[in-house]
């Protein structure tokens, strides 16, 4: 009987242990086959990805990871750098800060990554800032727009980098893009209350727009994975604002709006860049016709370089590159420049060159980090007609 | 005042699914003196039923009314099926335990259901299974009619919700009070081992009951699933929490009790959020709980029984 359960319990711990491999192929499936194959340490180099694959945001792992593979993809069929391959190593933290740190801690004790790409959203990035700084690994986030991200109190994380504008102009677009082009007075503010993006981004927001002279007549909250936001709206609609501002990420953007809808609200919804995703228009199912929404990039854009790039896109994924796969690509080739210029691939120096990079001809603009490790870049406003985004404007820092 | 009736509206809608969800938690106490904290996972899982059965049945490309209630009891069943298997496995051989060993089992099995329909994907198709935490988009089942009379706006949807809901609730009382298993289910609450005694299949009703609650769950789930299109795994977790305190407001054990515990918890939240501050919407549920837990334990409902020595 005891051997029995033995057995029974030598089975489970089997089990258990098959499960974790089989999660860890399938978060690095789907990719180009080039970049997969494991190798030791020391021939190659490892940038360890942290992403959200699974959960309420999984489409922003998955674009940031197919971005990330491209662009390394790229340098290795070039010779790599310094004359190795580039291997790249995704874990999938399902959208789960303490999962991110998790998979940061990951990488860098027992992988030793040589450096850490990830994450999207700007809470899991703070989870994971002070492990890279801790252990002087550099930490590249694509597009984690909050200003803390780079952080640590008043002085800047001397490892964590960002490719991406932050917040305090983000919400200035928006502000801006509301009073000047839709000449609106008069906007309520729906935010996620858990979730560091979505309330700093709200708070810029306000700001600007009360120095515009506009006025919030409500500010309502909700908490990401609430299924109900029919309270709130009506309260928003006894208010009868020209617009709401929703500063959320795409799956509860979709139900709000929907549900606004279905309160006969006719305002057009605004929202930043965690709207981007081709999901946001599956749920929504036209709900969210007349919105504006801020972001990194256009894949509409005539530009040369977007246009390349997203041609390069298609043809490895037959999809159109979202900002994050954009910002995703732009990330991992900011990280293999400043590789390719640093004096040796131990953890300071490439923090060095990254630190020094300026003037990078990125697709989603010129990237120079300033002493903030923030990228300065335009933003450009998306309007939604007919269920899909359709460039509005582009509002330059 | 239009603002007012919308709220209720609201409150009403979500309410009802507070009510039905807390049936179970309440039904199962009655016979077993057990809070089955899995409870809030079988919705989920109606959820998943639901959803796995509208895409093997094509919802999305061409929805039909008979596609609809065949995915409505499809999934009540379902649900039935695995409210039993529980029962069976997880709480039936401890059933002479110590009412903790249950308690802690019910909260295993919860994350049981919870981190296992997180697993990687076993099969293929449209819809894995496992599906995983990503979430998942649920095909409306018939297509929506709004109607706004004195510019409250109602949707077919909410009318269905709430007549389905009502329909069943009158069902269960309908049941408990007058029928022979209602009787039997009456009886085992009472006193098991007397019922026992008295000839009645102690196990049997025990299992119907688990049917019966996981049965509702389902229908509750697909009420949200149907006006509310994304469902994850976790999408219990909370519903599940705020109609255990639906039950415990109107009284552990009393099914009218937890009817009225939903509704007024549901119209609570609407109302907290709607004119006070949007972020108590969930403290309100737990304030609630503690007022009532503090000023009348046995609940609205509930019968304080003297302790026989």
């Amino acid at each position: 009987m005891k051997s029995l359960r033995a057995l029974a319990m030598a089975t489970l711990a089997l089990a258990v242990v098959g499960c974790q491999q089989k999660k860890q192929e399938a978060s690095s499936s789907g990719a180009p086959a080039a970049s997969q194959a494991a190798a030791p340490v020391g021939d190659t180099i490892l940038f360890g990805h942290v992403g959200s694959m699974s959960g309420n945001e999984a489409t922003f792992g998955d674009s940031t990871d197919k971005g990330i593979k491209l662009a390394v993809d790229e340098q290795n069929k070039k010779g790599g750098i310094k004359g190795k391959q580039i291997v790249v190593k995704t874990l999938d933290d399902q959208g789960k800060p303490e999962e991110a740190a998790v998979a940061a801690t990951r990488l860098v004790t027992q992988d030793h990554a040589n450096i850490l790409l990830g994450e999207v959203a700007s809470s899991r990035s703070l989870a994971m800032a002070p492990i890279a700084d801790s252990n002087q690994v550099p930490m590249i986030s694509p597009t984690s727009t909050n200003p803390k991200v780079t952080k640590d109190g008043d002085k800047t994380r001397p490892y964590v980098f960002r490719v991406c504008f932050i917040d305090p102009f983000q919400g200035t677009v928006m502000a801006k893009f509301a009073r000047e082009n839709l000449k609106i007075t008069d906007v309520a503010i729906l935010r996620d209350v858990g979730n560091d993006y979505s309330v700093g981004l709200a708070d810029f927001f306000a700001k600007k727009f009360l120095d515009l002279g506009g006025k919030i007549v409500s500010d309502q909250s909700y908490k990401a994975g609430d299924q109900d936001f029919k309270a709130q709206l009506t309260a928003i609609k006894g208010k009868n604002p020209q617009a709401i501002y929703v500063p959320g990420y795409y799956t509860d953007v979709a139900l709000i709006a929907r549900q606004a809808r279905e309160l006969g609200m006719k305002q057009p919804l605004m929202g930043g860049d965690g709207w981007d995703s081709s999901k946001l228009y599956e749920i929504a199912q036209g709900a969210l016709d007349g919105s504006y929404f801020s972001n990194h990039y256009t894949p509409e854009d005539p530009s040369p370089v977007i246009q390349q790039f997203v041609t390069k896109y298609k043809a490895a994924y037959g999809a159109v590159p979202d900002a994050l796969a954009t910002l995703g690509y732009d990330a991992a080739n900011v990280a293999i420049d400043a590789m390719q210029r640093a004096k040796d691939l131990s953890g300071p120096s490439i923090r060095d060159a990254i630190e020094q990079t300026k003037g990078y001809k990125g697709v989603s603009g010129v990237i120079t980090l300033d002493s903030d490790h923030n990228a300065v870049k335009s933003a450009v406003v998306l309007g939604i007609q007919k269920n899909a985004a359709k460039y509005a404007a582009t509002v330059n820092p | 005042m239009t603002e007012f009736l919308q709220h209720l509206v609201n409150g009403l809608s979500v309410g009802t699914i507070y009510a039905l969800i807390a049936l179970g938690y309440t039904m199962v106490y009655g016979v077993l003196k057990l809070i089955n904290f899995a409870h809030g996972d079988v919705y989920m899982v109606g959820a998943f039923s639901g959803l796995y059965l509208a895409r093997g049945l094509g919802v999305d490309q061409s929805p039909s009314l008979f596609k609809a209630l065949l995915v409505f009891f499809g999934s009540i069943v379902v649900c039935a099926a695995l409210g039993v298997i529980i029962e069976r496995f997880a709480y039936r051989p401890l059933r002479h335990q110590p009412r903790l060993t249950a308690l802690i089992t019910a909260i295993g099995v919860s994350f049981l259901l919870e981190y296992g329909f997180q697993l990687p994907p076993v099969t293929q198709g449209s819809v894995p299974f496992p599906p995983g935490p990503t979430p998942r988009f649920f095909p409306e089942p018939f297509p929506r009619v709004d109607y706004a009379p004195f510019g409250v706006h109602v949707s077919n949807y909410d009318m269905v919700s709430l007549a389905v809901a009502v329909g069943l609730m009158f069902l269960l009382q309908f049941i408990v009070y007058r029928t022979k298993f209602g009787t039997a289910m009456r009886a085992v609450s009472f006193d098991s081992s007397v019922a026992g005694l008295m000839g009645i299949n102690v196990n049997r009703v025990i299992s119907w009951t688990f049917a019966l609650g996981s049965g509702l769950a389902a229908a509750a789930a697909l009420l949200v699933a149907g006006s509310r299109p994304t469902i994850n795994p976790l999408m219990g977790l909370m519903p599940g929490i705020k109609a255990f305190v639906a039950a415990v407001f109107g009284g552990i054990g009393n099914v009218p009790g937890a009817m009225v515990g939903g509704l007024v918890l549901g119209l609570a939240e609407e109302y907290v959020a709607g004119y006070a501050l949007s972020s108590y919407r969930d403290g309100i549920a737990f304030a609630m709980l503690i007022l009532v837990l503090l000023l009348r334990p046995a609940g609205l409902f509930g019968r304080v029984r003297a302790e026989k020595v």
